[in-house]
């Protein structure tokens, strides 16, 4: 038999886990952002060196040359555990699926110019490879990267860059009618059009790279910063004006994630490079690294989505990338 | 132009696969370091069939669905104060031991699942670790926002994370799980996926989580549910995998055998731990640990395995030995956390008359020969006031690292087993055969083992005295101890009235 106890008689007799207390105050309860993310990560004593990689222990702030005081300085500006995330992400769905059963049903692909529907099998639907290489990028840094903050942002970006693969794909068949052919030829294109070989070589390149934390400038700040608002913005507004406003309609996921994702982006730029001159120089060298190599690579896509005025549009989103992270806090960039 | 129709299979198969390539760049090997050096042949992995067939759009869906549910639930067991509906304030020395022991090795699984998801070559072996990864992700996150509520009410909840890499006892499942980790990525997934999850997950989930049924913790059960949808994916994983590896190749039966028997043994000994808790910890135990053991292991398991000896599998080593422990695991366990109550994170507490009554009824060969006279001795020795705590720290096995307190069941019960290994001239102590022959295998990892009462008497422990240590671990003096007298007593008693029955001595 359970007694009635009033609720007003019931003090708690702390407010926070003890991690939480000493990082925020005992003023008022932990978020939980704050209790899902911070410290659950061991970060000592550990039983046996990885047979893997005998050089660093299981948990290593050494596997990156970024030098944090607290690995735990960083918090998601979008305060995402998985409760968040996957509810967030389920109403993001469900608009792409409305979206998708829409221009099935009604076969707005019927209206569509073949010439756009070319541009995007030649230009979006080879996307679905670079997805898929983000996924294994961000699965690496969750592998790799110091702190459950961390890992937790990684691995749900993974999760994304699947679930973005396979909207591509999607795309992909209803540009054929399931016939698989565009699929196929984007593959192939990935594979053998010259086009598309400076990325997949660069990319290639980044899946053996040793920092955790240059791929993520390499992956998330650099080449998602040129492929997102070069292919999925201003490609799809091109397209749209061509009469291919039924394609934008099926990569709004994109879209909305990309702007979602530059929050924590520049702000993991920004504490990053506060921290330290060294730090803040690691990040400048990176991003000017690989800056250079991506948008070489992405030139001739450049050139094949937008014709002569390919290099122009690439510059500018390589401007704006540049300019967003100097102003968190990244100086030193090449601005060409 | 009416679209072609796809069907499902084909549909998922678009969807997953295909989408990775042969590199041409960078050496595949380089690409995928991990995954060959085990011994394990792979020569086609596009025959690894999906254990489930999800996509992300999916996932998401259904997942987010589970959250708003669990999140309900846990906001209104807050709003109602539903910590006063528990059987007994003891009871939560059980959750108190899963969120420092369990939770971290949810957050564990996430990295390595997580390694595997990366470094596996084949594309549907890589999509489903990575599920699991933030599966995982999703148990510890949870776990900790439940018991989120009863750190607000109770001692011993507060620094899970902290103890977790320190505590004598929580070293057991710290190395359980960080031998899997360090080990390459087709062992990782032998012990956690087959071993844990797949042979002996009943023997974790059902304790827990029909034993907060019966004490009225709504809101682990709610947890715990809610989390079965996604282990019985786990579960699925574990079998695909163990399959795919015996049919690829020959070769492998002998490496999976040698991993199969090694991390049955290791998980059945972390178990240990939740033997003592279902047996002595829960204020009313929905069934005992023989009894667990006996239907999830004998049964269930004896199924699997003859269902596995088509590939040539046998049952792992050492099981009869498990089985014949059955009868003294608990007890055991039990004993030494009462004789060590002064340096434990939960409250300890001497089994009432009415709980000995139930051991005697279900451990009817052992309990009143063995066992009970030793816990009647101590309550007289307490009520008394004699009682006296063990003032040597025990020596641990060096591989599963409990303290080394088993016996020789199957010849004198009241025998310790102690086995004893040289490597480069240095004796290594283990506490069975199954330890004694992980050890040997590959006695250059275990040799490395932190090992907690070591590393105390070595002074990395915060100090010297039982003292010093404990406040190094974030042991607040009200943490442990008896429970009769403790402030989560006092506290319970506030709620309940005084006068309500006394349920632990
Ligand atoms: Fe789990
Ligand atoms: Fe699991
Ligand atoms: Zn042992």
């Amino acid at each position: 038999m359970s007694i009635e106890i009033s609720a007003k008689t019931i003090q708690p007799v702390r407010l926070s886990y003890g991690n939480l207390k000493e990082r925020f105050g005992d003023k008022k309860p932990a978020s939980r952002y704050q209790e899902a993310v911070y410290d659950v990560q061991p970060t000592t004593n550990f039983q046996y060196l990885p047979i893997w990689n005998t050089k660093h222990e299981l948990y290593d702030k050494s596997k990156t040359a970024i030098v944090m005081e607290d690995w735990y300085s960083f918090a998601d500006p979008r305060q995402y555990y998985y409760g968040t995330y996957t509810i967030a992400r389920s109403k993001q769905q469900d608009v792409a699926e409305h979206n998708f059963s829409f221009v099935d049903k009604r076969d707005l692909f019927d209206s569509v110019p073949e010439e756009v529907k070319q541009a995007a099998r030649e230009i979006l639907v080879p996307l679905r490879h670079v997805e898929w290489a983000a996924n294994m990028n961000n699965c690496q840094i969750t592998d790799e990267c110091y702190g459950s903050n961390f890992s937790t942002l990684a691995m749900f970006n993974a999760m994304d860059r699947l679930g973005m693969a396979q909207y591509v794909t999607r795309l992909g068949l209803l540009l054929d009618g399931n016939e698989e052919t565009s699929l196929d030829a984007g593959k192939q294109a990935w594979m053998e059009a010259p086009e598309w070989q400076g990325l997949r070589h660069a990319i290639e390149d980044m899946f053996v790279l040793d920092d955790w934390f240059e791929l993520m400038v390499a992956q998330n700040f650099v080449l998602d910063g040129l492929v997102f608002p070069l292919l999925y913005d201003r490609f799809e507004k091109k397209l749209t004006v061509e009469g291919g406003a039924t394609i934008a309609m099926l990569t709004e996921f994109m879209d909305d994630w990309y702007k979602e994702t530059v929050r924590w982006t520049n702000a993991l730029a920004k504490v990053t490079a506060k921290e330290s001159e060294a730090n803040q120089e690691l990040l400048s060298k990176w991003t000017n690294k690989w800056t250079d190599r991506l948008v070489g690579a992405l030139e001739p896509v450049a050139a094949k989505a937008f014709g002569a005025d390919g290099i122009e549009q690439l510059t500018k989103v390589k401007e704006e990338l540049l300019a967003r992270l100097t102003k968190s806090g990244v100086t030193g960039l090449k601005r060409s | 132009m009416p679209a072609k129709k796809l069907n499902l299979r084909k549909r998922y198969e678009l969807l997953t696969r295909g989408m990775g390539w042969e590199t041409t760049h960078q050496d595949m090997d380089d690409v995928f370091p991990y995954d060959s050096f085990e011994g394990i042949k792979i020569t086609d992995w596009d025959k690894w069939e999906d254990p489930f067939r999800l996509t992300m759009d999916a996932y998401w869906k259904f997942q987010a669905e589970k959250e708003k549910k669990l999140y309900a639930v846990i906001d209104s067991f807050a709003q109602n104060n539903g910590q006063t509906n528990l059987s007994d304030a003891s009871y939560l020395s059980a959750i108190k031991l899963f969120i420092t022991g369990v939770t971290p090795l949810e957050y564990g699984a996430h990295r390595g699942f997580a390694h595997l998801g990366r470094h596996f070559r084949g594309d549907g072996a890589r999509i489903a670790c990575q599920m699991q990864a933030i599966d995982e992700l999703r148990h510890a996150q949870t776990q900790i926002h439940t018991i989120s509520h009863y750190n607000k009410h109770f001692n011993g909840l507060h620094d899970p994370f902290h103890q977790f890499d320190r505590v004598w006892y929580l070293s057991v499942p710290k190395s359980f799980v960080e031998d899997a980790m360090t080990a390459g990525p087709f062992e990782f997934i032998t012990s956690i996926s087959f071993a844990f999850e797949y042979v002996l997950t009943n023997m974790l989930f059902v304790p827990f989580m029909s034993g907060a049924a019966y004490n009225g913790d709504m809101a682990t059960v709610t947890f715990g549910f809610s989390a079965q949808s996604d282990e019985s994916r786990h579960m699925t994983l574990g079998l695909e995998i163990i399959k795919f590896m015996l049919e690829q190749h020959e070769d492998n039966l002998p490496i999976v055998q040698r991993w199969m028997d090694k991390h049955f043994w290791r998980a059945y000994r972390l178990l240990a731990l939740v033997s003592a808790m279902q047996d002595y910890m829960l204020t009313n135990s929905p069934l005992s640990w023989k009894e667990a053991w006996d239907v999830y292991f004998v049964e269930n398991g004896g199924a699997l395995f003859e269902d596995l000896s088509r590939y040539g599998l046998k049952m792992p080593k050492y099981h009869e030995l498990a089985t014949a422990e059955a009868e003294h695991l608990s007890h055991q366990v039990w004993s030494v956390f009462c004789l060590l109550g002064n340096a434990t994170g939960f409250h300890t507490f001497l089994p009432t008359e009415e709980k000995m009554d139930w051991l005697s009824e279900k451990y009817p060969n052992t309990f009143d020969k063995y066992y009970r006279p030793r816990f009647e001795h101590w309550a007289k020795q307490k009520e008394e006031g004699t009682f006296q705590y063990l003032a040597a720290l025990p020596q641990l096995c060096q591989v599963c690292q409990i303290p080394m307190i088993f016996t020789e069941v199957e010849t004198d019960p009241m025998q310790l087993s102690f086995r004893v290994s040289e490597y480069k001239g240095d004796k290594y102590n283990t506490c069975s055969d199954g330890c004694k022959d992980i050890f040997d295998h590959e006695p250059e990892k275990y040799a490395q083992a932190w090992l907690p009462v070591h590393q105390i008497f070595q002074g990395n422990s915060g100090g010297a005295t039982i003292p010093e240590v404990l406040e190094w671990y974030k042991f607040a003096p009200e943490d442990g101890g008896d429970y009769i007298g403790s402030q989560d007593h006092a506290r319970w008693q506030e709620w309940k009235g005084a006068d309500d029955k006394v349920k632990q001595a």
